[in-house]
């Protein structure tokens, strides 16, 4: 009972906690997954152009669009972050 | 005690109104005035350029004609191939507003990239939106490009089920959407992230002299500025470069 008194009374407060807490999470965890793919990535390119280095400009290119559509998840929980955030 | 009071995030992108004060629509700040600024130095670039016509190239002209070449050759040609060549002023166009608009960032006194702010991104981006589709429609005439866009070829037919809300989603929704958010996100972060370790180097030199550490944040800080000129370029050319994906995949469907 008194918790939830203590709820009530507190709202605002709760609200701002949860959403910090909410922004740290967010940007956490939106950060693992593009990390690892822009690495897996990266690495395979850095591989390909050391193979084959007159395929350098091609791969070159296709790389810098598969880091754009990986980093866009990353980005969108960034947003998040400053939007749950504020 | 350290005196590090960090800004609110509002208070790093909103402005005060310096022309036409008051004025809801068109109001003018500094983020405006950084559009303007875009805008002239991408004309001029050009204009100056093309004034001599030199056959040995020289100052304004070089950086204007390997601009040039650098957008038919890495954009153009490996996206398009050559019947894109038609895009070039386009291209070109978005890549040096996009870069003055970013390097804008990192011009000491001014320090405010016009790109942090989601207005002229989603602008940019509702019009390659808009423009690959007309695109489409035209080169391909309106039911065979939403035939192709929605029903991929090479697909079991009972996988459409599922395949096709996709494609529609990631194309007409997911692709300005993320094209907007991409190129804002990364300016925002970059601002932020110089804000931070200039205020940080700020509180450090305010409580005096003596700390071994208290030069650091001030070289990561011109090392982040660094950064964030490759930052500007890049977004640019990534900006660019998936436009030019996006009006080829108009131009060519997939068979």
């Amino acid at each position: 009972m008194s918790v939830l008194a203590e709820i009530t009374a507190n709202g605002d407060e709760l609200k701002k906690f949860g959403g910090a807490l909410g922004a740290g999470f967010a940007y956490g965890l939106s950060a693992i997954g593009p990390g690892i793919g822009i690495g897996y990535l990266v690495g395979q390119s850095v591989q390909a152009m050391a193979r084959q280095p007159e395929a350098a400009g091609m791969v070159r290119t296709t790389m810098f669009l598969g880091i754009a559509f990986t980093e866009a998840l990353a980005l969108i929980g960034f947003v998040v972050f400053i939007l749950l955030g504020l | 005690m350290l005196a590090l009071e960090f800004p609110p995030i509002s208070h790093l992108v909103e402005w005060p109104d310096i022309f036409l004060k008051g004025n809801d629509l068109f109001a003018i700040n500094k983020v405006v005035l950084g559009f303007f600024i875009a805008t002239i130095c991408s004309a001029a670039v050009m204009l100056l350029g093309g004034r001599k016509k030199a056959l040995v190239p020289s100052g304004v002209q070089n950086i204007a004609e390997s601009s040039v070449d650098f957008i038919r050759s890495q954009v153009v040609l490996q996206t398009m191939g050559p019947e894109g060549m038609a895009w070039i002023p386009f291209l070109l166009t978005l890549f040096f507003f996009i870069f003055f608009n970013n390097i804008l960032e990192v011009i000491p006194g001014w320090q405010m990239p016009g790109n942090a702010r989601m207005a002229m991104p989603l602008f940019m981006a509702l019009v390659v939106w808009l423009v690959f589709n007309v695109v489409g429609v035209i080169k391909q005439g309106p039911l065979h490009y939403l035939k192709s866009v929605l029903f991929p070829p090479g697909v079991p037919i009972f996988l459409y089920v599922l395949v096709t809300p996709i494609e529609f989603v990631s194309t007409f929704l997911v692709r300005p959407f993320s094209l907007a958010v991409r190129l804002f996100a990364n300016l925002l972060a970059g601002h932020i992230l110089l804000v931070t370790f200039a205020v940080l180097s700020a509180a450090m030199w305010s409580i005096g002299p003596g700390l071994v550490i208290l030069p650091l944040p001030a070289v990561v800080l011109i090392l982040l500025t660094a950064f964030e000129v490759m930052v500007a370029f890049l977004q640019a050319y990534i900006f660019t470069i998936l436009t030019a994906v996006y009006i080829g995949g108009a131009i060519h469907p997939e068979h």
